[in-house]
């Protein structure tokens, strides 16, 4: 192949490494109105009166809007395909307010300082209520989140506001119980993740315009402008063809901005004044308003025979989706049926859980999507199988693991056609020297070094549901327009998708201009995430590509007054086979600018019955000090399979930058609250994401299978990448110290208490 | 939210001191503390011309003045020829370059942080503070005092044949320390001396003195046991960064792993 | 009030107030290179050099720096482009949002350090965060980047 494949630099990198204004900030005009809001310093609260009359005389003041402004109809801010499986259990400002940091009111101004002034003199009573702040004790407790009664499900996934439950199911194939009891060997163990940020390097952040038509325009940091469009019209109540949204540059997401986090704000203050406004939110609202991973605690029954084939897997999973619903019934799905098909033996597997309310942040979407959290379980759980039975936990799994061609029940009853998860643990294996490490080396001085080893799986979009379209334009001298709805967030999907529309249509690069994403004008995409954008969107191009081609070798053939059937097009030209006479593609793309009824565009849109699995292995390598349990990352191996390697840099990058998250989710990552629901991890000073110096070595490879069905035999990649640390380094603090965590972040502390009661 | 009605450069020491007295006036360090608290500053006042960002070395002392940067005293060769690399060591771990660029000497000391590294360095050492009003007094009076309106203008080591070790515990590498700890060893009056200097406590550093003769020789058991009574002179308290159990253990470790390394270093 | 400094080697004034950042003015003054990533000192996106040391222009008080020599990476446009080509070779300005603050500490590194070591490297740079590449194509970019100036020098 010649562009898809190789090391394709960034179509946006120049104006990234030059600091080019092309983010939402830098976009924003500068004398738009800035909004703030006002936040609810309880857990659980009744609004009872809010005296606005000091705050509106500050000068510089346009609009402060409270609950009474906004109207009483419940929306979902999760970025789905509608009908979104999350509950409409949101209104823009609520009387009600739900966690600490929970939107008050909304300060629309000409300047930070007014607006800051006015927020100070805007007086609140609140009643303030008993919050429920033990997901444990959140099912059927008798403080409810949601007592609302216009509280909506739209969709059948075991929701009930009066329960606490966001999301209830019940799942299985085979008898668990009976296979549970025929086996040599049952594990029963309970693992806890917690939530963690996203962290991406841009806040969240919006603006808002009404334009020429009156119509209102939102520019926004997100993953997902179609769905924006859709929320926006519903939560304002007006018609969808009202509101277009642009996505700029965008300073990173994993999934943080698949919720739609401020829009609705500033979009209501333009509404409402007809006004430019803008809502940059702080470091400090990122963390503590935010979209963070599902908190999820996690059940694991495992059954083994003797011989150490896994029979039987039993998981119930408990999920925090705090405050409101969004993504709270789609993630916990993944934590179990993205970790149990991993084992391609059992006989029988059940997968039961519940997601519930609480006065928390509400979470929503990051990387992995309830995967990681279910990985983490399975995998530590297989570990700790693999050290009851004696044995190596690379061998365990050589001898379990999903095997390309086997039907996975337990993952939608899809069958793995591209799996190399064989040979990725193969070369993992190799690369760290496994087995001169394991279980551990003593360094002397003090030190001790383990290596623990974990799989993972995710999928490629969401089958049957996740949409994607793009359109392909030919212009004069022949140079391409590709637009696009998918969201390139830094990932570098704008490039890859101009890198496979290169391979197809056989031209450069350089001819190809990537457009994206205006509501009004790019073609439908719901947006990067679920890792979509190179399976499905890509298979929209390919599409895309295979039309206008056939439209190029059309238009050309009419200039050559030959039929289609005689000519061939190579990218470069259109070639009459039987006369050897050809049209350039410059010529053409010229001459259909007159007299013509023929538009050279093609668009065509790809959604997927099956999501085919990239399938992953990472080795983790760890040295720990005895006495004071600290923990150190020395090594990484990753072995990714995500079929064809579109582009190997970014590819690379994305694993790389997947693990770094992981370590951070394994060692330092951490949402702390107070008995009474503040939340202590409101900063980078507090919440300490990975700096360079914490992540030590990281070696990437790729053992390619080919999927049929994507792209150039391509899936995705842009989740599976942060899976693997969590259970790796568990797993590896275990060989080396005997110290079994079971709650993350793992610490030092966690380790030395751990090596003391083994002492004892 | 940080906000100053008046910035004003002094032209003097004097002028500096005579604004300072205003009760809503603050001095200036690296602004990096400051800004993230919640001050009503009337007048803010800033040292930077003073001269105020150099160190000095004599036969006798180091006068570092309040204004030197975080990174100046890392790079200090003079410091390192006397100390080794425990200077460099105390300082290397906060947050990066362009903020330790910024972060003064003086603020560091000035602010008395449960947190602060530098301040459990220089306690451990021969070290003063020169204030404008209140004369030359001993670090380990000046940290219990509550902060005042006088003015740090310069921090002296006094120096002396000491050997400093200094380590501390993070849970993420450029993370707030733990627990930090510094070790120093040295004749005082013809007898050897040790201090044991231990911060973020999670409380600020203290210092013990302890007047110890030990034996390059020393088993580990014997030098666990002092180590162990050094740690027991100090308090430790519980927080999101580790619990008092777990502190008063790593200031065991510390404390024995820097006594070892200044043994075997003589 | 008002302050007078060399930014980028032209002289400009801007308004200030006693609290006002040398961020903001910056951006004010249409340097867009310059983020704000967060309120804590800790992410280095803000990281410009004054008189030619990196600094966090979330921290300076622009009344600070009257007279004083500000460089954004707009002013060292050439430079930033020669390394940031090193950063496009391998992928690694993934967002983007992260890399005017690192480059500016990478131009200050690469000038201060001789010869440094990877450690050396890491640890010069460890208050410039990212989230999006897990450092290491960073860190293949600056090698790659330092190869190629020690050549530069001895051809």
């Amino acid at each position: 192949m010649r562009v898809v494949n190789q090391p394709v630099p960034k179509v946006d990198s120049r104006a990234l490494v030059e600091g080019q204004p092309v983010y939402t900030d830098d976009l924003a005009p500068a004398d738009c109105l800035i909004v703030k809001l006002l936040r609810s310093p309880h857990a659980h609260a009744l609004i009872q009166d809010i005296n606005l009359t000091r705050a509106l005389a500050v000068p510089g003041i346009e609009c402060i809007l409270t609950y009474e402004d906004c109207p009483d109809k419940r929306f979902t801010m999760a970025g789905q395909s509608y009908p979104e499986p999350s509950p409409y259990d949101r209104l823009i400002l609520d009387q009600r307010v739900r966690f600490v940091g929970d939107a008050v009111a909304i300060v629309a101004g000409t300047g930070k300082e007014a607006v800051n002034k006015a927020m100070k003199l805007i007086k609140v009573k609140y009643e303030v209520l008993e919050p429920l702040l033990d997901f444990r004790k959140a099912k059927d407790n008798a403080i409810l989140v949601h007592p609302e009664d216009n509280w909506k499900s739209l969709f059948p996934v075991g929701a009930d506001n009066k329960r606490n439950l966001c999301a209830h199911e019940e799942d299985g194939q085979g008898d668990i119980e009976s296979v549970l009891v025929s086996c040599d060997y049952v594990l029963d163990r309970t693992y806890h993740t917690k939530a963690n940020q996203q962290a991406m390097m841009e806040t969240f952040r919006t603006y808002t315009h009404l334009d020429t038509y009156g119509r209102l325009n939102v520019v926004s940091s997100t993953q997902i402008p179609f769905h924006v469009r859709r929320i926006l019209a519903t939560a304002l109540d007006i018609p969808k063809s009202k509101v277009r949204v642009i996505k700029p540059r965008i300073g990173g997401g994993f999934g943080a901005k698949q919720t739609a986090v401020t829009e609705v704000y500033p979009a209501l203050v333009t509404w409402k004044t007809g006004k430019p406004a803008k809502l940059v939110y702080t470091r400090e609202e990122s963390f503590i308003a935010s979209s963070p991973r599902h908190e999820m605690e996690i059940r694991v029954r495992l059954g083994a025979d003797k011989n150490g084939i896994i029979k039987g897997i039993d998981v119930y999973t408990l999920s925090n989706t705090g405050a409101f619903g969004e993504h709270g019934p789609t993630t916990v799905g993944l934590s179990g049926h993205k970790s149990i098909p991993l084992y391609g033996k059992a006989e029988a597997f059940r997968f039961i859980y519940d997601v519930v309310y609480t006065n928390v942040m509400s979470a929503g979407a990051y990387r992995g999507y309830g995967a990681t959290q279910g990985i983490f379980a399975m995998e530590s759980a297989v570990n700790e199988m693999a050290g009851i039975l004696g044995m190596d936990p690379v061998i365990l799994r050589e001898i379990n693991m999903v095997k390309e061609g086997q039907t996975m029940p337990a993952y939608y009853g899809e069958t793995a056609n591209s799996c190399a998860l064989d040979r990725c643990l193969a070369r993992a294996k190799k690369t760290i020297d496994w087995d001169n490490k394991y279980p551990y080396r003593d360094m002397g001085g003090g030190k001790i070094r383990g290596v623990g080893v974990a799989m993972a799986m995710q999928g490629s979009g969401i089958a049957a549901l996740d949409t994607a379209s793009v359109g392909i334009r030919v212009n004069d001298d022949g140079f391409y327009t590709l637009m696009v709805g998918a969201t390139d967030m830094g990932t570098g999907s704008d490039t890859i998708l101009a890198q496979m529309a290169a391979e197809c249509l056989g031209c450069d690069m350089e001819e190809i201009i990537v457009h994206g994403v205006d509501t009004d004008s790019s073609p439908y995409d719901c947006g990067s995430y679920a890792s979509s954008t190179t399976y499905v969107t890509g298979m929209a191009v390919l599409r895309t590509c295979e039309i206008l081609r056939r439209k190029i070798c059309a238009k050309g053939a009419s200039y050559m007054n030959c039929a289609p059937d005689d000519v061939e097009f190579d990218g470069e030209k259109v070639l009459n086979l039987k006369t050897g006479e050809s049209i350039s593609r410059q010529e053409i793309g010229n001459r259909v600018m007159c007299n013509n009824e023929d538009a050279l565009y093609a668009s065509e849109a790809f959604s997927s019955p099956i999501s085919p699995p990239p399938f992953m292995v990472g080795i983790a390598e760890v040295e720990i000090d005895k006495e004071t349990g600290q923990i150190e990352m020395i090594d990484y191996a990753a072995v990714v399979d995500c079929g064809t390697v579109v582009n190997p840099n970014l590819a690379r990058v994305q694993t790389e930058g997947g693990i770094a998250q992981g370590i951070g989710m394994a060692l330092f990552e951490d949402i702390v609250y107070n008995e009474k629901g503040k939340n202590y991890s409101n900063s980078f000073m507090q919440y300490k994401i990975p700096s360079r110096l914490d992540v030590g070595e990281i070696r990437v490879e790729f053992e390619s299978s080919y999927e049929p069905t994507g792209p150039f035999g391509a899936k995705s990649i842009g989740e599976i990448v942060i899976n693997t640390p969590p259970p790796a380094i568990v797993n590896a603090v275990h060989n080396a110290t005997g110290v079994l965590i079971r709650e993350l972040p793992v610490t030092a502390e966690k380790i030395y208490r751990g090596m003391k009661n083994k002492e004892k | 939210m940080l906000t100053i009605n008046n910035y004003v450069k002094a032209k003097s020491l004097e002028e500096a001191y005579e604004l300072n007295q205003a009760r809503n006036a603050r001095i200036m360090g690296g602004m990096l503390w400051m800004r993230l608290g919640n001050a009503r500053v009337q007048t803010l006042i800033d040292l930077s011309d003073l001269g105020l960002d150099q160190i000095e070395e004599t036969a006798h002392v180091f006068r570092i003045g309040a204004m030197c940067t975080l990174r100046q005293l890392e790079l200090h060769e003079g410091l390192k020829v006397l100390y080794g690399d425990s200077i460099a060591e105390s300082v290397r771990h906060i947050v990066g370059v362009q903020f330790r660029n910024q972060a003064t000497v003086g603020g560091s000391v000035y602010g008395r942080f449960g947190f602060s590294d530098v301040l459990t360095c220089l306690l451990s050492l021969d070290t003063f503070v020169e204030l404008y009003n209140g004369g030359t007094i001993r670090l380990s009076e000046f940290i219990n005092r509550k902060r005042d309106k006088d003015i740090l203008v310069s921090i002296i080591i006094r120096k002396s044949n000491r050997r400093l070790k200094y380590d501390a515990v993070r849970r993420a590498k450029t993370d707030f320390p733990v627990l930090t700890c510094a070790v120093v060893a040295g004749p005082v009056h013809g007898k050897e001396t040790w201090y044991f200097s231990v911060g973020a406590r999670p409380m600020k550093a203290k210092v013990l003195e302890k007047k110890w003769s030990i034996p390059r020789d020393i088993s580990d058991g014997l030098l666990m046991d002092y180590a162990k009574e050094a740690a027991a002179g100090f308090d430790y308290g519980t927080n999101m960064r580790g619990s008092a159990e777990y502190r008063r253990h790593l200031a065991e470790v510390l404390i024995r792993r820097s006594m070892h390394a200044i043994l075997m270093e003589e | 009030m008002t302050v007078e400094f060399v930014l980028n080697g032209k002289r400009v004034t801007a308004e200030a107030t006693g609290d006002t950042v040398l961020l903001d003015v910056l951006r004010n003054l249409g340097c867009h290179s310059v983020k704000c990533g967060c309120e804590t000192t800790n992410c280095g996106l803000c990281t410009v050099w004054v008189n030619g040391k990196s600094r966090l222009s979330c921290s300076v008080l622009a009344l600070s720096i009257e007279g004083q020599e500000i460089t954004t990476l707009e002013g060292v446009k050439e430079k930033a482009e020669e390394f940031g080509s090193f950063l496009a070779a391998e992928g690694a300005e993934q967002c983007g949002f992260c890399s005017p603050g690192f480059i500016m500490n990478v131009l200050a590194m690469v000038r201060e350090l001789k010869n440094p070591n990877i450690e050396e490297i890491k640890e010069y740079l460890s208050g410039n965060l990212c989230r999006c590449t897990g450092y290491m194509g960073q860190l293949r970019a600056i090698c790659k980047y330092m190869e190629h100036m020690k050549e530069e020098v001895h051809s």
